[in-house]
């Protein structure tokens, strides 16, 4: 395998002009992709012969709960990838996921519990999923304020990296409490093994909301990473060049 | 196309309100994280052109 792109990776400046060329082709197929699937999640896909409409929900929990869990693995590869190869950018990586993920949580929490409230009949309950969701909201949490409080940027960068890795063991507790428990909260939708159990017209729009998702995640996160990288590398004079181009545009 | 009316499509059989809520806190969610770079992206840049038009008064 080459691994010159991984070595690349170690320059911020090849990160800052490749990102800048990927971004907007990954933000145009994110708004499509969500654009479609919200489209045919709420207005083609039948309802559901138990659930009614309400079932709609799963069109934004589904991929918002993915995609919370990706991006904490992606914290725990980026903590993995600082401490053994002492990469700027992983840290980068990992300070600028933590919040999309956050939200991401906070989307799967707060739509389930609209989801919960029809379907069993409560907000909340202390279930297996639900709780280690929680967590991992908390987790989340704990890496954002972590970053926030070590001004340090090399301590810093390892605490953090050192929680995500260590909190990565609630990863496959969310993915296997339903299984493990007995649970409210049903099984998964997509397996790789199986065909799901929905009929395709009602996992297809899934599908594609989860793919947007995941590009509306890189959108943002090299949005964000982007401007991180701007402000580490402010002494360096290729970002003095950069920023004279774009402040001079600005003004 | 699932829905007789545009009406039942607002009323989402009864489930209206969670159906429309969730949406609609969702896609907030999701504005508010493109929005947040976006505008850290141009306070950045704004600092930086002061920054610089200082420099150049010097």
């Amino acid at each position: 395998m080459n691994w010159t792109w991984f070595h690349k990776l170690g320059s911020p400046k090849w990160f800052y002009q490749t990102s800048g060329r990927w971004l907007p082709w990954l933000a145009l197929a994110a708004a499509l992709l969500i654009g479609v699937g919200l489209v045919w999640g709420l207005v083609f896909a039948p309802a559901d012969y138990q659930q009614g409409n309400s079932f709609r929900i799963i069109y934004i929990h589904v991929p918002a709960a993915m995609l919370a869990q990706s991006c904490y693995l992606m914290l725990a590869v980026a903590g993995v990838v600082g401490l053994v190869w002492k990469m700027k950018l992983a840290d980068v990586a990992l300070q600028c996921a933590a919040p999309i993920g956050a939200w991401m949580t906070v989307i799967a929490l707060v739509t389930g519990a609209i989801w919960g409230k029809p379907t069993w009949g409560a907000w909340w309950v202390w279930d297996a999923r639900l709780t280690s969701m929680l967590i991992l909201l908390f987790l989340y949490f704990g890496v954002i304020a972590l970053g926030q409080a070590i001004s340090n940027r090399d301590s810093s960068a390892k605490a953090c990296a050192v929680l995500a890795i260590v909190g990565v063991i609630n990863i496959p507790i969310i993915k296997y409490s339903v299984d493990w428990w007995n649970s409210l909260h049903q099984g998964a939708t997509f397996k790789l093994t199986e065909k799901p159990a929905m009929p395709v017209e009602m996992w297809l729009p899934l599908l594609i909301m989860l793919l947007g998702f995941y590009c509306f995640f890189g959108s943002v996160l090299l949005m964000r990473m982007r401007l991180e990288v701007l402000k580490r590398e402010a002494r360096s004079s290729w970002v003095k060049a950069e920023i004279k181009a774009a402040a001079g545009q600005l003004s | 196309m699932n829905f007789a009316s545009f009406a039942e499509f607002v009323a989402m059989g009864n489930h209206g309100l969670y159906v429309w809520s969730a949406y609609g806190i969702s896609l907030l969610v999701l504005a508010f994280n493109v929005g947040v770079p976006l505008l850290a992206k141009r306070r950045y840049l704004q600092e930086q052109a002061r920054r610089l038009r200082r420099e150049e008064l010097k």
